[in-house]
């Protein structure tokens, strides 16, 4: 496969609608146009972009476009983990948008992919809905005043159905069980030659308690939290952002949910700054994934408080060793010290 | 340190304030975003300056009279996070625990005061 160059007498957005203009005339006839595209993120794992498709009928398809990166950079390496961080490719993540709708969970619809050639990366399509994704907006705003209250248990029963997808519906991803994955994130650590009397004090309470964790293992979203989820005025309107989607214990995904750092400040209100763990746990029994104990769901937030701690480390040492020189990534990597205080309030 | 007035406190908070009152003013977008960042990075060092050798010592007096050994901040540090791995701390728990508390509450106290208020 050629690797996708962009066309130096061409801007990025020139030379997308170009590709577009080609793949909307194929899907929704020839003769389609393409209006507002904006793109909407950087980061460096990929590009999200609005466009709106306009039919040759007149009517108007609202569209998101996530694709790789032109500019690909090489994943950050990390010494003693070869494997490197549990991440999947656009296409995959597309169609775990798609399983995760079909399961019940809300998802935007995807109705197609963008293959990759010289002029693009591969990437997905969904239909753009209404609604908000930034976190503080979704606390704070008079909107989501009727949403808020029921978010918790509309989180819990769409994880649930994502969770209870069969494993053998699922495309090719890497998995670990709660031990390994215990390993990989202090790995991860350790390639840093950062001793982290904390952190490492985390870990040993995890090793020490592996029982509570329990043994399902099932899809994790891998990033679940409120900032990946999309809110309207009547709640949950989608589970977007599936790119750390991996096998492993799916309580970790709740976990992840309750994790300090997406509650901006809203923090009496454990799940995502707008719920409580019984309200998450009532619509996961609801969703049909059981009852699952608070034990459990204490084992996976202390377990998520470290993974975003460790992931703060990451982004400040993609600092320090100049692969990304950025004073924002400075900035969270001192965010581990909140991480660090969660911990101490959270372990015995 | 061969300094004059304005001495490395003084000037790191002339930066702050230079970022804060002239430039995010007349910025927007990311720039806006990154001089907030900027800010709150140099009142971090501020922070340092004013309260981490305090913070230093009491934190060397605590790691020496866990591990019963001497050694500066960086060996104690790594031998405590070692001992800790390899189980050697089991015995100290309660005595563990007070210190990694205080150590976090010290961090915080210098990167992000406002975390340890009920909306911060």
């Amino acid at each position: 496969m050629t690797a996708a160059i962009q066309d130096p007498k061409l801007t990025a957005p020139q030379q997308l609608t170009a590709v577009l203009r080609d793949q909307m005339a194929v899907e929704y006839g020839s003769g389609t146009k393409i209006g507002g595209l904006v793109r909407l993120s950087g980061g460096a794992s990929r590009e999200t972009w609005s466009f709106d498709a306009l039919k040759p009928d007149g009517a108007r398809q609202p569209l998101i476009l996530k694709r790789d990166p032109m500019d690909r950079q090489a994943d950050k390496q990390f010494e003693g983990v070869p494997e490197g961080r549990l991440a999947v490719d656009r296409l995959t993540e597309g169609r775990l948008i798609q399983l995760a709708g079909e399961a019940g969970a809300p998802a935007p619809t995807v109705p197609f992919f963008l293959a990759a050639d010289e002029r693009t990366t591969c990437g997905f399509f969904t239909h753009r809905l209404i609604g908000e994704t930034l976190g503080r907006r979704i606390l704070r705003e008079d909107a989501y005043a009727q949403a808020r209250p029921k978010l918790a248990f509309q989180i819990g029963h769409a994880a649930a159905c994502f969770h209870g997808i069969d494993l053998d519906l699922l495309p090719e991803m890497r998995g670990l069980r709660a031990a390994a994955e215990l390993l990989h994130y202090r790995a991860i650590m350790d390639s840093f030659h950062q001793p982290h009397a904390g952190f490492e004090y985390g870990f040993s309470w995890l090793r020490e308690r592996l029982e509570l964790a329990g043994d399902r293992y099932a899809l994790n979203h891998g990033d679940f939290r409120n900032g990946n989820i999309l809110v309207d005025g009547n709640g949950l309107a989608g589970v977007l952002d599936w790119e750390s989607a991996h096998l492993g214990n799916p309580s970790a995904d709740l976990g992840w949910m309750c994790v300090r750092a997406w509650r901006y400040g809203y923090h009496d209100k454990v799940v995502g700054g707008f719920g409580d763990v019984s309200e998450l746990l009532d619509g996961y029994a609801a969703g049909g994934g059981g009852r699952v104990r608070r034990e459990e769901i204490h084992f996976w937030q202390v377990f998520g408080t470290l993974r975003w701690g460790i992931l703060c480390m990451i982004l400040g040492f993609t600092h320090i060793d100049g692969e990304q020189r950025s004073v924002e990534y400075a900035a969270i990597g001192r965010r581990a010290a909140e991480t660090e205080y969660d911990l101490m309030l959270l372990l015995d | 340190m061969p300094t004059d007035r304005p001495n490395t406190a003084e000037l790191v908070e002339a930066v702050r304030e230079f970022l804060s009152d002239h430039v995010a003013p007349n910025v927007e977008g990311q720039l806006a975003f990154h001089t907030r960042v900027a800010v709150n990075a140099l009142a971090i060092v501020e922070r340092t300056l004013a309260q981490g050798g305090a913070m230093d010592a009491a934190e060397l007096v605590r790691l020496k009279d866990l591990l019963k050994q001497n050694g500066d901040l960086e060996e104690l540090n790594a031998e405590l996070s070692r001992a800790i791995r390899a189980g050697e701390m089991d015995d100290r728990k309660d005595a563990l625990l007070a210190h990694l508390r205080q150590t976090a509450e010290d961090k915080i106290a210098l990167a992000n005061p406002r975390y340890l208020t009920k909306r911060g």
